[in-house]
């Protein structure tokens, strides 16, 4: 468990008293990416009020350490915001908010990055709304680029 | 209670201190070499093999059959390298098991690589070769069979004794890695009908970086390391005599308390395992439940992933360790998991726990305390467990 020992202070803490777990009753959007063959699945609920803007963010993570600690600073940036700002939260925001993520684990920051625009993608799909630059979620998130990232 | 409460006892043990005291002098005031000819070398050769008599006793071997070397990872290779060289032109093929330690799979892989084939033998749900299977597998080329003693991750004991004597009856040399069950389960070579065998030193209380390979006589085998004349000219380089004199006193221990110590440790295994399957639900142990290593626990809990659980175990001062991907630094969770017919998301969520004598029921219960706890914990932010409690409910209300 090599990789573990490298986590930064900000990983652990985000670990160890994750953020916004839990579920939104009848929330504005809900996503799902990830699979359990690989071993991290992301669910993000968000509510969104009338003005667009995501008053409530949770989630629940199937994953190792750095899936949980993703996924809890994922819900924390995208508080708060409008959709457009939420939708331009990048998995590089969420790890340098973490400060950083080991090399193999960098996967699971863009695991959080998607399951974010899968819950707006599912929010603009229930309210019949386009919002700009956010495309289909992929359900499963390509490894090789996981490996891309892990090379640069 | 210790600050930490040890329970990876298969990853590596503590070296006793009867071992660290016998291996002192070893380095500062015996620090000859063996292979000199003056005295003071005489005497340091004499306890060098003093300990080759403990380990030959201790398996029913002779002396000579007794070959020091590095570690577990260096007598598989020298073991199936060493085969496959010096057997090579009597035939290429070679038959192991999918679930052997990475020492054994990565060197058939690699000769695989260099002409060689090799057949990895499936496993049942406990882990265990088929003796029929092995018997379809050999070829008129076959040259070597190695299968595991008992599997470092899920503690299934082989049946040796049948593997072997269906590899001897189509002429066919049988090497098993002894590694995890050298010094805690009997092991006779002779009557098990073992030709070659790879045992570490760290595995049970003594140093690590020391190891042997048993090679029964008249077994052709080429060196893996050329060089002086160490070791009858089979394995080169200045003898490790700390870590052999460390192997031969662990040996010495290890044989006087096997029988109790392994009924200590079973007992509490089987403690650490009721209580576990009595009060963690969906949760599944790996492995069979009577063959199996002394020390060995290894379980799946379903719905979480290994390595969330590692983490919080350590929080809560508990060593263990996961086959799940994030730990093997790999994506596919552990071989041997995936081997038994584990689904990966099960595989995920996997946990070793592998005691020592020096473990005590309290600090067993304490460990299962926490594991509640814990595993509660990650199913309660676990998508997975959120849908299958959905599932539940709607099949319930149906019903």
């Amino acid at each position: 468990m090599s990789q573990v020992t490298e986590y930064s202070d900000k990983v652990m803490d985000h670990f160890m008293n994750p953020r916004n777990v839990g579920e939104i009753e009848n929330a504005s959007g809900v996503g799902t990416v990830g699979n359990a063959k690989c071993g991290d699945i992301m669910r993000m609920y968000l509510d969104i009020d009338e003005n667009g803007v995501v008053r409530e963010a949770k989630f629940k993570t199937f994953g190792c350490g750095a899936a949980v600690a993703t996924s809890s600073m994922a819900t924390e940036l995208v508080r708060g915001k409008t959709v457009q700002e939420a939708l331009s939260v990048t998995n590089q925001a969420v790890m340098e908010a973490l400060d950083g993520l080991p090399k193999v684990k960098i996967h699971c920051s863009l695991l959080a990055e998607e399951a974010i625009h899968a819950a707006l993608w599912d929010y603009a799909e229930k309210n019949h709304l386009t919002i700009d630059g956010l495309k289909p979620p992929v359900n499963d998130i390509d490894e090789t680029e996981a490996f891309y990232e892990m090379e640069r | 209670m210790n600050e930490f409460i040890y329970l990876d006892n298969a990853a590596t043990t503590r070296v006793k201190s009867e071992v660290f005291a016998a291996m002192q002098p070893y380095f500062e005031a015996q620090y000859a070499n063996p292979a000199s000819s003056y005295r003071i070398a005489g005497e340091v050769n004499a306890a060098v093999e003093n300990a080759r008599h403990t380990i030959a006793a201790f398996i029913g071997a002779q002396e000579r059959e007794i070959y020091f070397t590095g570690g577990g990872s260096e007598s598989d290779n020298w073991a199936i390298k060493g085969v496959a060289s010096a057997l090579g032109s009597k035939g290429k093929h070679i038959i192991t098991s999918k679930i052997e330690h990475h020492a054994v799979l990565r060197t058939c892989e690699y000769l695989e690589k260099h002409g060689y084939a090799v057949t990895y033998l499936d496993v049942d749900d406990k882990g265990f070769v088929n003796p029929e299977q092995l018997e379809a597998a050999i070829r008129p080329e076959t040259i070597l069979v190695s299968i595991m003693f008992a599997n470092n991750e899920i503690g299934t004991i082989e049946p040796v004794r049948e593997l072997a004597r269906i590899a001897h009856a189509h002429g066919v040399l049988f090497h098993t890695d002894a590694v995890q069950a050298y010094g805690h389960v009997p092991i006779d070579v002779r009557a098990l009908g073992i030709d070659l065998m790879s045992v570490s030193g760290h595995k049970l209380n003594g140093p690590k970086g020391i190891g042997f390979l048993y090679i029964r006589n008249d077994v052709k085998i080429d060196p893996l390391i050329h060089g002086g004349s160490q070791e009858r000219g089979k394995r080169a380089g200045t003898s490790n005599v700390p870590g052999i004199i460390g192997l031969g006193q662990a040996t010495e221990l290890a044989a006087a308390t096997l029988e109790e110590r392994a009924d200590y440790e079973r007992a509490l295994r089987d403690h650490l395992i009721a209580r576990v399957e009595q009060e963690i639900p969906y949760v599944r142990l790996n492995g069979d439940r009577t063959q199996r290593l002394p020390n060995n626990t290894s379980f799946c809990f379903r719905f979480i992933e290994g390595e969330s659980l590692l983490i919080l175990l350590n929080q809560a001062g508990i060593c263990g360790s996961s086959g799940s991907a994030c730990t093997s630094g790999s994506l596919d969770p552990s071989h041997v998991l995936l081997a038994i017919g584990l689904p990966h998301e099960i595989a995920h969520g996997s946990l070793r726990l592998t005691l020592s004598e020096e473990n005590t029921q309290e600090e067993i219960d304490y460990t299962v305390d926490q594991l509640k706890k814990i595993v509660e914990r990650l199913r309660a932010m676990s998508p997975l467990y959120e849908d299958f409690v959905t599932v539940q409910s709607l099949t319930g209300l149906n019903s």
